[in-house]
């Protein structure tokens, strides 16, 4: 097993394993710290994959901005212990788990037996996860997409504002 | 090397823990949560088939994702937090006045 296996595998089971225990936290905080580290995971799994800029930006807008929105919004809501949520595991969950098994199972009937699969990365994926190329890919065939996504975030910020203040009673 | 396929099941199994807390836990912000994680595990098969395949369009598609997502995440978080200054809970079960 050589060294990129190594890190395959330690970072595919940290964050599975992180994955799962998020949602067995009876603690939203708890949950939320576990989705922080199955964040840094996934951008160890985005390093071996040659996307660096993704990786940063993962790092960066999910572990970091994201994440401190909802711990934020934990504490702020006041729910550090569960107690006050009561969460019933009735027939609806047992349904939940035999539906999410199934779903389970039929990706990985489609994914496992794939043995024709491409087995290397293409040769020039270290060169198309550079800040150079994405920059240079997103300023000319994705120039529209990135001038939306402006509007889409201008209009983020409206709503949450709105949504979030409080109503002014004359 | 490590086959396509490792990330794909990966990604499957992320994606399928994140659908099952979203039906089985009742707290909105964990529910929001999963959801998250749910986006994340699908930009890890993009990211994979994007690496693979030697086609950028796919991490393009990734940053989009991350777009969408942080404004997702503020205005959710933001209707959570009006549902809780109304409701005084976060518990989907009694935000029910949708249903009939």
């Amino acid at each position: 097993m050589n060294f990129e296996q190594i890190v395959f595998y330690l970072l595919a089971a940290v964050s599975a394993a992180s994955a799962v225990l998020m949602i067995l936290q009876r603690n939203p905080v708890n949950s939320a710290l576990f989705l922080i580290l199955n964040f840094f995971c996934l951008g160890g799994l985005y390093l071996t994959l040659h996307a660096q800029f993704i990786a940063m930006v993962q790092v960066l807008v999910y572990a970091g901005a994201i994440m401190v929105l909802f711990v934020f919004v934990i504490m702020l809501l006041n729910l550090g212990d569960g107690r006050k949520l009561k969460e019933t595991l009735g027939w609806k969950a047992y349904a939940a788990i035999a539906l999410t098994a199934g779903l389970l199972l039929e990706l990985l009937y489609i994914f496992v037996p794939a043995t024709e699969t491409i087995s290397s990365q293409s040769p020039n994926a270290v060169e198309m996860g550079t800040v150079e190329y994405i920059g240079k890919v997103l300023f000319t065939k994705f120039l529209f997409p990135f001038e939306v996504t402006s509007l889409l975030l201008l209009a983020a910020i409206v709503g949450a504002v709105i949504l979030a203040k409080k109503k002014v009673t004359e | 090397m490590i086959p396509l396929n490792f990330y794909l099941i990966l990604s499957a199994f992320m994606f399928c823990v994140g659908v099952l807390g979203v039906l089985v836990r009742r707290n909105a912000i964990v529910v929001f949560m999963c959801i998250e994680l749910m986006l994340n595990s699908v930009n890890l098969s993009l990211i994979a088939f994007s690496s693979y395949l030697g086609d950028p369009t796919g991490q393009m598609l990734v940053f989009f994702v991350m777009t969408v997502a942080a404004a997702e995440a503020a205005v959710g978080l933001a209707i959570i937090i009006a549902l809780f200054r109304n409701k005084q809970t976060v518990n989907i079960d009694e935000i029910n006045i949708l249903k009939w």
